[in-house]
């Protein structure tokens, strides 16, 4: 699937004066764009495409493609991205699994990779890479933010739920990382699960305060909706994922009031994350969502980036990307030795404005929290 | 850092109340009634006219997201729940006129090619008009929150009104089929296709009839079981796997067959989650029992099918 | 009518000329796209035997593509972490070696396709359509929740397994390499099929009555056939992993099964070629769409459905005349 974006001229000579680096960059987004798990990829590529716009830059060429959220499709972008579009820069995956399918061979094949989304323990750790950098997060943090934060919010005994997968069951031992309270229960459910009343009459019979889930897309919503309705009413915390735009109209009411771990709000205040929301309603006629800002800010590393080395002097332009030069919606942002990145992590609050559902940060879970994965990346 | 790691806190296991245990039969009984609906039509259209329709699964879809726009431009569930019926029922009539009726006399295979090619047109043609977001749906606020049952059960309102109405569909339906003319039609149908053609029904018309009630069903448990899940596309698909494994346990083309498959699948699946991981408890380490308990009960439903049919290969109440 | 040969040929010729086309045209990619359809064609002529020769509606032919790929996964993982495949009962390396791989593999796919087979073909018709599926779900969800080879998140084999004389690395010798196994593959088929064994199973599904009253029985004919079927299945699966240097469930997932399914019927089942044909439009159509519109899958549908509605018999009966291969 190709939808060449190639980028109109607009004040091209103004862009170029002066610029050390008038190389040309092609970057290669492979995200989903089709299927059930379309809107994460959707928003992925409109924040990303967002900045690129508006930096009309020349010298920039987006190619984006299609994984239907299946990894070996992934693989044989990555490979047509490599191969014919010979593109400089991958970017854009959202699911961890596609991730691990795709990156180690592309960084092997000396591309560079930043990640918009997925970023799993193990390109943190032990394979890490110097070609790899993740913009968004590494993947405990968001769940390690909700455990950090739990029992501030009242939640002595939690009971803690996730899909049961890989990345599940790193969800819950990021939760169980910084939380101070008891788990009072650790349930697994399958993934893609639709109905929840078996687990739902689990939490009605534990003896928990307040229940962690991480359950991402149409699981997230189902549950909600279903525990919403059993009237258990225990207080909900989760990552952001569970709880993120592209899914709280669909959740309604059930979400209002629930808490979630995040790097990033649509109310948080930064000059730069005001203009990012306000363009993006603009151009789309929608709230952002983590996904768009990870992707927005992805970008405009990538352009801080070529403004100061050209991208075929690799070390370089990795040397320029690990500078984090850019002014990220997050406010604070570098990248520890890992290319992983430094931030701060909060806990929003899923709240109704006007006929909109949207979070809200009350409180910061973490300051200049890196990632537990550091110190076995030997690079 | 806010603090250091906390001492692993050592989950234990409850053990298994009476009432809870009630309660996850009655969440066993409601899930097995939704696959009912779904299942019932999936299974008269193989009886009646020998066809496997793969796009069934598209049909619930279908209805669930007609429920919720028009939920969401009325204000009324009751309006959107009409409306699944009607756009499921129209969708399935003329889909019927359009592609299915040119496979009746086509082998299983170009059936499953035909259909599964209809779940790609559906599902695209749904995101393109709907777009790609999950839309919001939301339970009547006359059946929101939960009642007391006897016994001190807190169940959902929604869910035991989702058991009533689904008997009460399953009823009607047993009526038609029992007792209608139609019904006298499609038993004919599946007894003999020759036959009623000799007997002057216009079996143009009775198919699609029977393919737009089926349709209907699966519309219908849509937006009932929307209205509690996710509405988005590829809804359908985990639904059509189960309504077949359904469908295949209780014998293809017996509408008994199915209540009985639908009940039974419904309560392994909701029984298995909820015991397996307790059982694997008292052998493992609490962490592993959960992970290991829920990996079988995942599987369990497929067990229990090849279970039945290496048993009795036409399934339950099959005449294989 | 011996249309169907000449069409075989233009078929095979296609193929043949892509890497000349890829050189033409400076797109490397098409080399991989090729591969790719030679490595799906060859699950196809996997199913085919089952389902054009024998009869067999296997609706779970992803549980065999999975095998292979895992059992690729299993052997070349080892390696790669430095560390034996097994200590116990006896010490065995893992291996990089296709052909070892490809040996591993079959046997896989084959021990499966004998338990699966001797379970499943106690039913029949939509029965065992179904319990396939069924069988393939199993395993499906047992690699998503078992952790030992990442589960859900699959497991990557950075190097390209080897073969001996070969540079398995460049696309144009792997494509090479995968072209020959399918035209083994097809040569086996086309022995099979007039063999003793091909002909009684012919029968078997024609007519299982008559083959019985021979002395012959129908369902041990049926289940050899869907045994070798699993096996090529799962050859398939060990080269489709290594075509992407990656394992995972998705392989397993019943999408996979219709998939091989519409390559067999989309081609034209029971003809010998008819996979190859099917493959190859469907990775083509799924190439070409995909630059049209972010709705693509939708002209995918319209397209197919057109194919099954109004070319009877699949792309070869369409072009070359139904009366050529058993009807």
């Amino acid at each position: 699937m190709t939808f060449k974006a190639t980028l109109l001229a607009a004040g091209a000579a103004l862009a170029l004066a002066g610029s050390a680096a008038a190389d040309p960059v092609k970057v290669g987004m492979i995200t989903t764009l089709s299927g059930g798990g379309a809107s994460l990829g959707i928003d992925t590529r409109d924040g990303f495409m967002l900045a690129v716009e508006a930096a009309a830059n020349p010298d920039l060429t987006v190619v984006i493609e299609d994984d239907q959220q299946k990894p070996e499709i992934a693989v044989q972008l990555a490979d047509k991205l490599i191969q014919s579009d010979k593109v400089d820069v991958l970017t854009g995956i959202v699911w961890s699994n596609l991730a691990m399918a795709v990156v180690p061979a592309a960084t092997a094949q000396g591309k560079t990779y930043l990640s918009t989304n997925a970023a799993p323990s193990q390109l943190a750790g032990k394979g890490c890479n110097p070609g790899y950098f993740s913009v968004s997060y590494q993947n405990d943090n968001l769940h390690e933010a909700a455990g950090a934060y739990a029992a501030t919010a009242g939640i002595k005994r939690a009971f803690i739920m996730a899909p049961n997968y890989p990345a599940g069951k790193d969800s819950l031992s990021g939760f169980k990382r910084f939380y101070e309270g008891e788990v009072v229960s650790e349930v697994y459910t399958q993934l893609g699960q639709t109905d929840y009343a078996s687990e739902i009459a689990q939490i009605r019979a534990s003896d928990a305060d307040g229940v962690f889930i991480f359950l991402p897309g149409g699981m997230g919503i189902s549950f909600v909706k279903q525990y919403a309705e059993s009237g258990v009413g225990l207080p909900l915390i989760g990552p952001a994922f569970s709880f993120d735009q592209s899914i709280l109209q669909a959740m309604g009411d059930a979400a209002v009031g629930v808490l979630n771990g995040a790097n990033w709000s649509p109310d948080l205040d930064t000059a730069a994350n005001a203009t990012f929301v306000e363009g993006f309603r603009a151009a789309y006629g929608r709230l952002p969502s983590v996904y768009a800002a990870y992707g927005y800010d992805t970008a405009n590393l990538l352009l801080s980036a070529m403004a100061k080395a050209p991208v075929s002097d690799t070390e370089a332009f990795r040397a320029a990307l690990k500078e984090a030069d850019f002014a990220s919606v997050r406010g604070k942002f570098s990248f520890a030795p890992s290319n992983h990145p430094i931030q701060d992590l909060y806990v929003r609050e899923v709240v109704k404005e006007g006929d909109i559902y949207t979070n809200k940060i009350v409180g910061t879970a973490m300051t200049d929290r890196g990632n537990p994965y550091e110190d076995a990346c030997k690079m | 850092m806010a603090g250091g790691p906390a001492p692993p806190a050592p989950p234990e296991t409850r053990p298994l109340s009476a009432m809870l245990l009630i309660e996850q039969a009655l969440n066993g009984l409601q899930y097995g009634i939704m696959l009912f609906l779904m299942a019932a039509g999936l299974t008269l259209v193989f009886g009646v006219m020998g066809l496997i329709n793969l796009a069934h699964g598209s049909l619930y879809m279908l209805g669930a997201f007609a429920c919720a726009a028009v939920a969401a431009a009325t204000g009324s569930f009751w309006l959107g729940l009409a409306a699944s019926l009607a756009a499921a029922a129209a969708a399935g009539a003329l889909i019927e006129l359009s592609v299915i009726r040119r496979l009746y006399a086509r082998d299983h295979l170009d059936q499953v090619l035909a259909t599964f090619a209809l779940i790609l047109i559906l599902s695209e043609g749904t995101r393109w008009l709907f777009g790609s977001f999950p839309l919001y749906l939301d339970i009547p606020a006359a059946l929101s929150g939960p009642v007391r049952l006897p016994g001190g059960i807190d169940y959902p309102l929604y869910r035991l009104a989702l058991i009533g109405f689904g008997l009460a569909v399953a009823a009607g339906l047993f009526l038609l089929i029992g007792r209608t003319r139609l019904g006298i039609r499609i038993r004919a149908g599946e007894a003999d296709r020759e036959m009623i053609a000799a007997l002057g029904v216009d079996i143009s018309r009775l198919y699609t009839l029977v393919f737009a009630l089926g349709a209907a069903l699966a519309g219908l448990a849509g937006a009932l079981v929307g209205a509690l899940q996710s509405v988005q596309v590829g809804m359908g698909e985990p639904v059509l796997i189960l309504a077949f494994v359904v469908i295949v346990i209780g014998g293809i083309g017996s509408i008994n067959g199915a209540l009985v498959g639908a009940l039974l699948v419904g309560m392994t699946d909701t029984l298995g989650r909820a015991l397996l991981p307790v059982a694997f408890a008292t052998v493992l380490p609490p962490a592993e029992a959960g992970s290991v308990g829920a990996a079988l009960a995942s599987m369990l439903i497929y067990i229990v099918m090849a279970g039945v049919l290496v048993m009795r290969p036409g399934g339950l109440f099959g005449r294989a | 009518m011996r249309r169907e040969p000449v069409l075989n040929t233009l078929i095979l010729l296609a193929l043949l000329a892509v890497p000349l086309a890829a050189q033409a045209l400076d797109e490397p990619f098409l080399v991989t796209l090729a591969t790719k359809a030679a490595i799906l064609a060859l699950a196809g002529v996997g199913l085919n035997l089952a389902l054009g020769l024998g009869g067999m509606v296997s609706f779970g032919h992803a549980a065999f593509f999975g095998i292979g790929g895992y059992a690729m996964a299993v052997l070349a993982a080892p390696v790669q972490a430095y560390e034996p495949l097994m200590t116990w009962p006896m010490d065995l390396p893992g291996t990089k070696s296709m052909p070892a791989i490809w040996l591993a593999a079959m046997a896989a796919g084959a021990l499966a396709a004998l338990v699966i087979g001797a379970l499943s073909l106690r039913t029949g018709g939509v029965y065992f359509i179904m319990i396939t599926l069924a069988f393939a779900q199993m395993l499906y969800y047992f690699a998503v929740s078992w952790p030992a080879y990442g589960g859900e998140d699959g497991i990557s084999i950075y190097v390209r397994n080897g073969f001996p004389g070969l540079d398995t690395l460049n696309p144009l010798q792997f494509f090479g390499l995968c072209l020959g196994v399918l035209l083994l593959a097809l040569g086996a088929m086309h022995l099979i099929a007039r063999s003793r064994f091909g002909l009684a199973l012919d029968g078997a599904r024609q007519n299982p009555d008559r083959v019985a009253a021979l002395g012959l029985r129908p369902a041990r004919l049926k289940l050899i056939a869907f045994v070798i079927s699993g096996a090529v299945t799962a050859l398939a699966g060990a080269l489709f992993a290594d075509l992407n240097r990656f394992v995972s469930p998705s392989m397993l997932h019943w999408q996979t099964s219709g998939e091989i399914m519409v390559f067999v019927i989309l081609g034209g089942a029971g003809r010998l070629f008819g996979p190859v044909a099917g493959a190859a439009i469907f990775v083509l159509l799924e190439h070409l769409l995909g630059g049209v519109s972010e709705y693509w899958k939708l002209f995918l549908g319209l397209a197919l459905l057109g194919i099954v509605l109004f070319a009877r018999g699949g792309l070869i009966g369409a072009l070359a005349g139904r009366a050529v291969a058993h009807d």
